[in-house]
């Protein structure tokens, strides 16, 4: 139990400092601290599978796309002109506002009931195989055409147009 | 195993509503108070992040496992707009000099 809320914590607290940072080097750097500490979470959901593939691809896939492009761009240095106070304090007002409306709908249902793990098979690879590709077949496939289309796209807006004399 | 599969018993629900909505929450703030197009797209991140996280929980509480599938199915699809939108920032940075989104506000009409 202890556990849970000493690594709800650190993601507090690192998705915190990501958008405190000044440098963005350090935001992506935190940024893959919070998404292992929600790794960690999916051990502690006992989703394994999960756990894996966010490992992977986030902290493996996403977050060196991230790291290379602002290295690549030469954005490293800490010349982002700050917003005015203003919209700073406004946009953190609409945060916790979202945020109390949030936990005033949870206060109305009063307690919940703890999460318990029926099935512990149910996060593991075997089993979600079973669920992917029986029920889910067709979205699974639609997506392979989403990720070629994403690649094509990405190949085309980021090389340079040719020269058109 | 055993171990780790007793820890969340006394965890409840709400818990996990409450720290997804929190760092739901600091993604928006992050969207609201940055100015570097990249530490936005890493606040929208980290909103997918915490949708995810509650489906998991979500799935394990009610033993179905189709809300993990689900979020298998929303990790393909930020890995394809994180590409994508990089891709767009590149080409920003390569015609602006900047990725300030400010530049960007020809962008309003």
């Amino acid at each position: 139990m202890n556990t849970f809320y000493f690594i709800a914590f650190l993601s507090i607290f690192f998705s915190i400092l990501v958008i405190t940072a000044k440098n963005p080097v350090h935001s992506i750097l935190y940024l893959i601290l919070t998404f292992f500490t929600f790794t960690i979470h999916y051990i502690l959901l006992n989703a394994q599978f999960l756990a894996i593939v966010n490992f992977i691809v986030y902290m493996g896939a996403i977050l060196v796309l991230f790291l290379y492009t602002l290295m690549l761009i030469n954005l490293n240095k800490e010349s982002e002109p700050a917003k005015s106070n203003l919209v700073k304090i406004a946009g953190v007002i609409g945060g916790c506002c979202f945020l109390v409306t949030i936990i005033a709908s949870l206060k109305a249902l009063g307690a919940s009931p703890a999460v318990v793990l029926k099935d512990p098979s149910l996060g593991l690879v075997k089993n979600l195989g079973k669920v992917l590709f029986n029920e889910y077949l067709l979205p699974f496939e639609i997506s392979s055409v989403l990720l070629l289309s994403a690649m094509v796209g990405a190949v085309l807006l980021a090389t340079k147009e040719p020269k058109t004399t | 195993m055993e171990n780790i599969t007793n820890t969340i018993q006394t965890i409840p629900l709400n818990e996990y509503i409450l720290l997804s909505s929190i760092i739901f929450s600091i993604g928006v703030i992050g969207v609201l108070i940055r100015r570097n197009a990249i530490v936005i797209f890493m606040s929208v991140e980290l909103m997918l992040n915490a949708v995810n996280l509650l489906l998991t929980a979500f799935s394990v509480y009610h033993g179905d496992a189709s809300g993990q599938v689900f979020v298998f199915f929303i990790m393909a699809l930020a890995a394809a707009e994180v590409a994508v939108g990089l891709a767009i920032i590149v080409m920003i940075y390569r015609n602006t000099n900047s990725i300030d989104i400010n530049v960007l506000n020809r962008l309003k009409w």
